[in-house]
C-alpha cells in the first residue's frame, strides 16, 4: 500500500501546491455553501407543522435562572401551578431555561408552549420581557403572564410585586430581633430587582432602630455566575456577615439562600427567608428553628390568580400589582418563636398598617 | 510529504468521528441508565433540525460560536490559551452598544465604527494579559480568567444609571442603539431572520485561513506554536508574537457578540447571552483549530442547543444535550491523542520497514517490494 502511494507521489509532486490550494479552497467553499444551503432548506417551520395537533391544555410556566427546586422564587410559582392543576384538572407544563440562552431561545420556549395549546403561558422572571413582547403578538388567543416585569399587550398580564414592602417588614422584624445591633443582607445578584429587597429592608431596620447597622453583600454581578443558584456562595457570604457580628441575616438569593439559612442555623443566629414561607419548606426542615420569618412574595398566588381568570374566561390583563394591601406580599408568621421576641409582632403590625394607609412610603432603591 | 496525504485526511477525520461516536454511545448509556429510550431523543433532535425556524436559530447561534472559537483557535495555534474570550466579547459588545446608543452617524460610518469599537475593546482587554505575559511572565491562563471577573465588574459599573445604564423595568440595559447601527438580517419569512453578521463570521473564517496559511505572520505564528525555540532561532521575536497573537485573539473575540447585538437586541442588557467564550474553547478543540472543522463544530453545538428544548415536551430532559456536549469535549481530547499516537506509530513502523528493506530515506523508492506489506 505504501509503495503504491509513493508511486502516485512522484506523479503528484509537480501539481502539489496548486492541488492543495484548490482542495482547501474547495473545502472552505463547501463549508460556506452548506451554511447557505442549510439557510435555504425547504422544511416547514416547527410552528406550521404541529399546529394541527393543537389541544386545549392548561397553565404552563417557564422558569428563570435557578429553576425548579430553589425553595424560593421559582418554587413559589410551581406551587401556584400545582394548585391550578389540582383545581382545574388540566395538563400543565413547567420548563426550565438553559444557561447562557438568548432572547430567541426564550421566544422559542414561549411560542412552543403557546402553539401546543397551553393557556395561560407564564414567564417567571423579568428576563422573559423582550421574548414575551414578541411572542404575545403572534398568539393573540393565548393569555400570557409575566412575573416581575411590565409588557404591553392586550393578552398579557404583568404580575408585579411590591417586594420592598415585604422587605420593610422583614427589616422591622430584624431590628427587633437583633441583640448585637448588626443585621445582614445577602442579595443573589446585583440587579435592580434585588436592590428593591435591600432598600426596603434597610429602611425597615433604620425606621425601627437607627442604631442597628446593616451589612450588605451581593453574591455575583450576573445571574450566570450563579448568584441565584449557588448555596456555597450564600453560605460563605452569610458566614462572613455573622463573623462581623450580624445575628439576623436576610437573604434574597433564590437557591443560594439555602446556604445562608444553613450558615445562620449553624451559628445559631436568625435567618429571614424570602419569597416562599421557608419555615415550612421540607428541604429546609433541619434549619427551620432558625428561620425567624420570611418576606413573602406570593408568586404562586399570582400565577394561580391568572390561571383562574383564564379558566373563568375573564383573563386578567395589564399591570397587576401585588402589594401588602392585597396580600400579594407579606411577612410569614409560621415560626412560633417570632412572637416570643418582645415588641416584634406589634411593630410589624404597626408598620404594615402604616404602609397600607400610606403613612410609610417605602423606597425601591 | 504528499505520500501520507490520504492518511492525513483519514487521521484528521478519525479523531472527531471517533469522539462523536463515543459521545453518542455514552449519552445513550446515560439514557438507558435512567430508564429512557436511548434512540428517540436523537430522532426528535434530528427532526427539529429539519424545521426552518430551528435552522435559523442554529445558524444565528453558530455564527457567534464560530467567531468565539476562531478567537480561541488563534491562541491555540501558538500554544496560548485565551480563556478570556468570554469577558472580551461581553465587554466589547457592551462598549459597542454604548457607542451605538450615543453616536448617531450615517450607517456607512456607524457600522464600521461599532465593529472597530468591539474589535479594539476585545484587543485591549486581551492585550492586558499579553503585556503581563511578555513583561512579567504572568501565565495568560491566570490573567485572562481574572480579567473575565474584572470584566463583569466593569460591565456592572457601566450599567449604573449615572454612568451609561438605562433601567427598563427590572432590567439593566445600555439604552437602544441608533438605527444606523442596526444590521438588517436575511429575511426567511416565517422562519425568522438570519443575522446579517453571519457573513462576518464566514469572512473571518476565510481570513483566518489566509492569514495562517498564506502569510509570513501566519507561518511565524504556527512555527512559534510548534516550537518556540526553533522559531526564535529562525529569527522570530517570541515576545512580539505572543503580544500580537493575544491582540488578534482578543480582537476577534470582541466581535463574537455583535451578530446578536447589531442584528437583534440592539442593546446590552441582563438578557445578553453569556458563556459563549467558554463554549468556544470546546468548539475550537473539536474543530481542531481548522476554519472548516470549527464551522462544523459550531453548527453541531448550536444544533444540540437549539434542538434539545423540544425534548422537554416529550418526557426527556433537555440536559441530555449538555451531557453530550461535555462527553464530546472529553472524548475529543482522548480520541485526538489516541489517533495522533496511532498515526505516529504507523509512521514509525513504515519508516522502520523501509529501512529494514534496505532503502535510504529520501532516495527514490519507486519499488513494489516492501517487507511486511
Amino acid at each position: 500500500m505504501c509503495a503504491e502511494l509513493s508511486t502516485h507521489c512522484g506523479a503528484w509532486r509537480m501539481g502539489n501546491f496548486t492541488m492543495r490550494r484548490t482542495s482547501k479552497l474547495t473545502r472552505v467553499a463547501v463549508g460556506v455553501a452548506s451554511i447557505a444551503l442549510a439557510a435555504t432548506a425547504c422544511g416547514g417551520t416547527s410552528d406550521s407543522d404541529s399546529s394541527s395537533s393543537k389541544e386545549d391544555l392548561g397553565l404552563a410556566i417557564a422558569y428563570d435562572i435557578g429553576g425548579k427546586g430553589d425553595q424560593s422564587f421559582n418554587d413559589a410559582a410551581y406551587a401556584g401551578l400545582q394548585k391550578a392543576q389540582k383545581e382545574f384538572g388540566y395538563k400543565t407544563a413547567d420548563i426550565e431555561p438553559t444557561e447562557g440562552e438568548t432572547d430567541a431561545d426564550k421566544e422559542q420556549r414561549l411560542a412552543s408552549l403557546a402553539k401546543q395549546g397551553y393557556n395561560p403561558v407564564i414567564g417567571v422572571g423579568f428576563a422573559y420581557g423582550p421574548a414575551m413582547d414578541a411572542v404575545a403578538k403572534k398568539y393573540p388567543d393565548t393569555t400570557f403572564g409575566i412575573v416581575d416585569s411590565v409588557v404591553e399587550g392586550d393578552n398579557v398580564a404583568s404580575l408585579v410585586f411590591a417586594e420592598q414592602e415585604a422587605s420593610y417588614l422583614a427589616g422591622v422584624a430584624a431590628a427587633k430581633a437583633t441583640k448585637t445591633n448588626t443585621v445582614g443582607f445577602v442579595g443573589g445578584v446585583d440587579i435592580p430587582l434585588i436592590h428593591k429587597f435591600e432598600a426596603g429592608y434597610k429602611q425597615g431596620v433604620q425606621d425601627t432602630n437607627s442604631k442597628v447597622k446593616v451589612v450588605s453583600q451581593y453574591l455575583t454581578q450576573t445571574a450566570e455566575e450563579g448568584g441565584f443558584s449557588s448555596p456555597d456562595k450564600g453560605k460563605a457570604a452569610a458566614e462572613g456577615q455573622i463573623e462581623k457580628k450580624a445575628d439576623v441575616v436576610y437573604q434574597a438569593a433564590g437557591l443560594s439562600g439555602q446556604g445562608v439559612i444553613e450558615a445562620a442555623a449553624k451559628a445559631k443566629v436568625w435567618a429571614i427567608g424570602v419569597d416562599s414561607d421557608q419555615y415550612q419548606q421540607e428541604a429546609l426542615a433541619a434549619y427551620k428553628d432558625y428561620i425567624l420569618t420570611s418576606a413573602l412574595k406570593d408568586v404562586g398566588g399570582a400565577v394561580y390568580a391568572l390561571a383562574q381568570s383564564v379558566d373563568n374566561d375573564k383573563p386578567l390583563t395589564g399591570v397587576q400589582t401585588f402589594d401588602l394591601k392585597v396580600d400579594g406580599v407579606g411577612l410569614a408568621e409560621s415560626n412560633p418563636k417570632m412572637t416570643e421576641i418582645p415588641g416584634l409582632t406589634d411593630a410589624v403590625a404597626k408598620a404594615k398598617a402604616g404602609i397600607i394607609d400610606g403613612t410609610i412610603k417605602v423606597k425601591t432603591e | 510529504m504528499k505520500k501520507f496525504d490520504k492518511e492525513r485526511v483519514l487521521l484528521a477525520v478519525a479523531g472527531p468521528v471517533i469522539a462523536l461516536a463515543v459521545a453518542f454511545a455514552l449519552s445513550s448509556v446515560v439514557l438507558i441508565a435512567s430508564g429512557k429510550n436511548p434512540v428517540e431523543p436523537y430522532t426528535l433532535m434530528f427532526e427539529q433540525a429539519s424545521f426552518s425556524d430551528i435552522q435559523v436559530l442554529i445558524i444565528n447561534q453558530a455564527s457567534m460560536y464560530y467567531i468565539a472559537a476562531l478567537a480561541v483557535a488563534i491562541g491555540f495555534r501558538m500554544n496560548l490559551f485565551n480563556i478570556g474570550v468570554d469577558g472580551q466579547y461581553q465587554l466589547a459588545a457592551m462598549m459597542a452598544a454604548i457607542v451605538g446608543a450615543h453616536a448617531d452617524l450615517p450607517a456607512v460610518i456607524q457600522v464600521p465604527l461599532l465593529l472597530l469599537t468591539a474589535l479594539l475593546t476585545g484587543a485591549f482587554w486581551s492585550g492586558i494579559a499579553g503585556v503581563l505575559k511578555v513583561t512579567r511572565g504572568v501565565s495568560e491562563v491566570v490573567a485572562t480568567i481574572m480579567l473575565n471577573a474584572i470584566a463583569t465588574s466593569v460591565i456592572a459599573y457601566l450599567w449604573l444609571p449615572d454612568v451609561f445604564g438605562v433601567k427598563v423595568g427590572n432590567n439593566n440595559t445600555t439604552g437602544e442603539m441608533h438605527e444606523s447601527g442596526w444590521i438588517p438580517g436575511i429575511d426567511m419569512g416565517d422562519a425568522g431572520e438570519i443575522y446579517g453578521l453571519v457573513i462576518l463570521a464566514v469572512l473571518l473564517g476565510i481570513g483566518y485561513w489566509v492569514v495562517l496559511n498564506r502569510t509570513r505572520f501566519g507561518f511565524d505564528l504556527r512555527a512559534s506554536g510548534a516550537s518556540e525555540s526553533a522559531a526564535a532561532a529562525s529569527g522570530v521575536d517570541p515576545k512580539r508574537m505572543v503580544l500580537t497573537a493575544m491582540l488578534i485573539s482578543g480582537g476577534i473575540a470582541g466581535l463574537a457578540g455583535l451578530p446578536i447585538l447589531m442584528g437583534d437586541t440592539h442593546t446590552y442588557s441582563l438578557n445578553f447571552p453569556t458563556g459563549i467564550g467558554f463554549l468556544g474553547i470546546g468548539i475550537a478543540l473539536l474543530g481542531r483549530n481548522s476554519p472548516v472543522g470549527i464551522a462544523f463544530a459550531a453548527l453541531l453545538w448550536a444544533w444540540l442547543d437549539k434542538a434539545s428544548p423540544e425534548l422537554d415536551f416529550h418526557d426527556y430532559d433537555k440536559e441530555i444535550a449538555v451531557i453530550m456536549q461535555g462527553l464530546i469535549v472529553l472524548s475529543v481530547v482522548v480520541s485526538y491523542e489516541a489517533v495522533r499516537e496511532w498515526g505516529l506509530r504507523r509512521q514509525q513502523r513504515r519508516v522502520g520497514a523501509e529501512l529494514a528493506a534496505g532503502h535510504v530515506l529520501g532516495a527514490d523508492n519507486n519499488t513494489k517490494e516492501v517487507a511486511g506489506r
